[in-house]
């Protein structure tokens, strides 16, 4: 429905201009922006439901995941967060693509009335949407400490349980080997703060969370024989009410089949083994969410101060556009970031608590998974290459050669062609 | 519970019948533009006549191809595991298709940007490709499935794909399917065209209407003979339990050649499908020739809802029947969603397809008439 809204009127939209009022094609641009809204809003109720599968039960018949409330997976509160954070961060990146170019031709006194006008639009756009991304960002960051404590306590590198409430360590350099993170600097109380909102509820370190990852990976052990009973005779009533009370914790158990071709009988070194490996990455994740967040800040500042030079009309400052220009991609950098945290720091997992991600890989051979990988990858690359190489020929242009006019209404359709 | 007011069985046949609407949807709606793509260098020749014929289909392509997302989308929603078998069975068809297919938003935006006649040519190349190849490769992939897919299920429910790869998908009866798909939407392409375009690219058009359309008939026809002397047929043989758990191991399952002919003896009114496919196809090319333009574009898209029909009714109650483990063959009663889920998605078909289909409409209107040679409200 998100799709065929975007996709149906995106047509109109840049070509309808001709065949329609301004009202009405004003409308179409509107419906696409709705409609590319919305479409982000379904994928990350699907992604928020990976992070933190609410709303579903799994039945043993058919061995998967069913719905069980669609109320709550549209309302899953990783869902919510992750949707406005993601989406201000997709206007972030628009806004710093517009603000990059201005400040282009800004620099080189081309087309300077229309650069100023779209300067303006960006960086007050901009502004509001980066606070949003940090706000939201926030929002995540305590979302993810009710429902993902692993990912949280691989961010900040926190080994042992924090007594609360918990520093942020700054700095550090991550130890997977000693499971310590070396020269920490912490700024006392911030996690604590930011995690918990209170002060005096503590934040468990990996090391404890293996623990509790040990006593589920245990209990999980039951629902696996439970459901080897099942599966034989499924008026098992007995086996029912074991599978019943220990399902959640089948997954875990099936973190094992890494190691054994029989779970149920795993001893404690390997249930251990499984254990352990519910720790993520944990360097990677420690830097990719520093830099995130490190670029989210520079764009509260960036915007900011392009938002404070443009309501003082001073458009002459060579230093800030020049650094604006290469801000170009940094936008792009940060959602990759971002999408390294939330994807990478779920690992183990391809749906969290549930479904362990080798279990979840199709059993296509490695030859055929990377032709496709690396034909994707020539694929997109080549097109990359041209599609650059045709925006840079349009900028250069300019505004006025590409569309034979100067006006607000070119300024729409480039702005929708950029993005 | 309130989904219990349309019960498993009925939900299961309705998104069955759903699938099949989509699909018609899809090769109505996208399948013009793909065989417009496909006529492309044949019908056009100088360069106003291409970018004439590129905006025929220019503004509307991008929400046609939803289809596809949407019928793309309900098999994942509502049949999982046919999903995943098709998505890993058809892998490098599958990449073929999307490599081709990622060329056409490329291809419509990137070919106007420079004059240079190469730059331009290599496009049109691309759209070609973008165009005939899905075109080609989804009558494949329908072909494979009265074959017979290599794959096998395991207690876990977890589904092994034991092929080789793309060369087994190519088997001459996929392939004379591939020839029955890719000619019957070249000939709804042109249909299309020839209502949007006059002189000589239309007079082009019209001629590859009538030699395409009577083409497409006859492979539709072959292969249906084919089916019923010699490509092995899959019936159930164990007590069906339509209100079942969605596991296919629970039943059994015989294969014999020309049982997927069976449901025309049991039920003579089937045939009507076939018939409406053949009719159909032919009624387009006949009203090409007495020049009844919007007629002949009905009539086809009628022969293509036909042919659908005929491919869907033919495997009724199979989807995905597996060649090496045929009890584990994938059917409408026990590889769909739970209950609950397929309830919710009717509920929301029920409220938004009308939606879609009525602003759809509307944008169709908004872009009605014919285009002339140096139409510049386009920019293609």
């Amino acid at each position: 429905m998100a799709f065929f809204l975007e996709s149906s009127f995106v047509g109109l939209f840049l070509f309808g201009w001709d065949k329609l009022s301004p009202r009405a094609h004003l409308a179409t641009a509107w419906l696409v922006a709705i409609g590319s809204n919305l479409s982000a809003l379904w994928i990350l109720i699907a992604n928020g439901w990976m992070q933190y599968p609410v709303g579903a039960e799994f039945n043993f018949q058919t061995m998967r995941m069913e719905l069980s409330s669609f109320f709550d997976i549209i309302f899953n509160p990783v869902a919510q967060a992750k949707f406005v954070h993601t989406v201000s961060a997709g206007y972030v990146t628009g806004a710093m693509f517009v603000l990059s170019i201005s400040s282009w031709y800004l620099l080189r006194g081309r087309h300077v009335g229309f650069a100023r006008r779209s300067f303006v639009v960006a960086a007050s756009f901009g502004l509001a949407s980066a606070l949003s991304v940090v706000v939201l960002g926030d929002e995540s960051g305590y979302t993810v400490t009710e429902h993902q404590k692993m990912k949280l306590a691989a961010i900040e590198g926190m080994w042992e349980t924090e007594p609360a409430p918990a520093g942020f360590t700054l700095f550090g350099i991550p130890d997977s080997q000693a499971q310590e993170t070396h020269y920490a600097i912490q700024v006392p109380w911030m996690l604590g703060l930011i995690a918990t909102r209170s002060i005096d509820t503590a934040l468990p370190g990996i090391k404890d969370l293996v623990g509790v990852a040990e006593g589920r990976i245990e209990n999980g052990k039951q629902a696996l024989v439970s459901l080897k009973r099942l599966r034989a005779d499924p008026a098992d009533a007995e086996a029912r009410a074991i599978f019943e009370a220990t399902k959640a914790d089948l997954g875990h158990a099936l973190l094992l089949r890494k190691f054994t071709e029989t779970p149920e009988t795993a001893d404690a070194a390997l249930v251990a083994k499984a254990a352990n490996s519910t720790i993520p990455d944990v360097g990677t994740l420690f830097w990719t969410f520093r830099l995130m967040v490190g670029l989210g800040f520079y764009f509260i500042l960036a915007f900011a101060a392009a938002f404070y030079f443009s309501a003082k009309l001073e458009f002459d400052k060579p230093w800030f556009l020049t650094m604006l220009v290469w801000s170009l991609p940094l936008p792009w950098v940060a959602a990759e970031l971002g999408w390294i945290v939330a994807e990478y720091g779920r690992q183990p997992w391809a749906i969290a608590d549930v479904l362990p991600t080798f279990l979840a890989a199709s059993s296509l051979s490695v030859v055929k998974v990377g032709f496709t990988l690396f034909g994707f990858v020539a694929f997109y690359s080549t097109l990359a290459v041209i599609d650059v190489f045709l925006m840079r020929r349009t900028i250069l242009m300019g505004p006025v050669e590409v569309l034979g006019l100067n006006g607000p209404a070119p300024v729409a359709a480039t702005a929708a062609k950029g993005a | 519970m309130l989904y219990d007011i349309i019960d498993y069985p009925t939900l299961r046949v309705l998104w069955w019948a759903l699938l099949g609407v989509l699909l018609i949807g899809f090769a109505i709606m996208d399948g013009f533009d793909l065989g417009v793509a496909a006529l492309l260098p044949f019908v056009a020749k100088t360069d106003s006549e291409r970018r004439m014929v590129i905006s025929s289909v220019g503004t509307v392509w991008e929400g046609n191809q939803v289809w596809l997302i949407l019928g793309a989308g309900a098999i994942f929603a509502a049949w999982p595991p046919i999903y995943a078998t098709a998505f890993s069975g058809f892998y490098i068809a599958m990449f073929l298709v999307l490599a081709s297919l990622i060329l056409r938003p490329v291809g419509f935006d990137f070919r106007s940007k420079l004059k240079s006649p190469r730059w331009r040519g290599n496009w049109d190349i691309a759209l070609f490709v973008g165009g005939a190849v899905p075109a080609l490769v989804f009558g494949v992939a329908v072909g494979n499935l009265f074959v017979g897919v290599p794959f096998t299920i395991d207690a876990d429910q977890r589904i092994f794909y034991e092929g080789s790869g793309l060369f087994e998908l190519l088997n001459p009866f996929a392939l004379l399917a591939g020839v029955v798909s890719l000619t019957m939407l070249v000939a709804h392409g042109g249909t299309y065209l020839i209502l949007k375009t006059d002189g000589e690219v239309a007079a082009r058009t019209r001629r590859a209407v009538t030699i395409f359309a009577p083409i497409s008939v006859a492979a539709f026809v072959l292969a249906g003979l084919w089916i019923a002397s010699g490509i092995t047929g899959y019936a159930i043989t164990s007590v069906v339990d339509p209100a079942g758990p969605s596991n296919p191991l629970l039943k059994t399952v015989t294969t014999a050649p020309g049982l997927w002919t069976d449901i025309y003896t049991r039920m003579p009114i089937a045939a009507l499908a076939p018939i409406l496919g053949i009719a159909g196809l032919l009624g387009a090319a006949g009203l090409t020739v007495l020049r009844k333009e919007g007629l002949a574009f009905i009539s086809s898209g009628l022969g293509l809802a036909g042919v659908i029909v005929t491919a869907g009714m033919s495997l009724f109650p199979f989807i995905i029947p597996s060649s090496i483990q045929p009890a584990a063959s994938l059917t409408v009663w026990d590889s769909s969603s739970s209950h609950r889920t397929l309830f919710v998605m009717a509920v929301c078909a029920v409220i938004f397809v009308p939606i879609i289909l009525a602003y759809t409409s509307y944008i169709f209107h908004v872009l009605r008439g014919k285009l002339q040679p140096d139409d510049a409200g386009h920019g293609y």
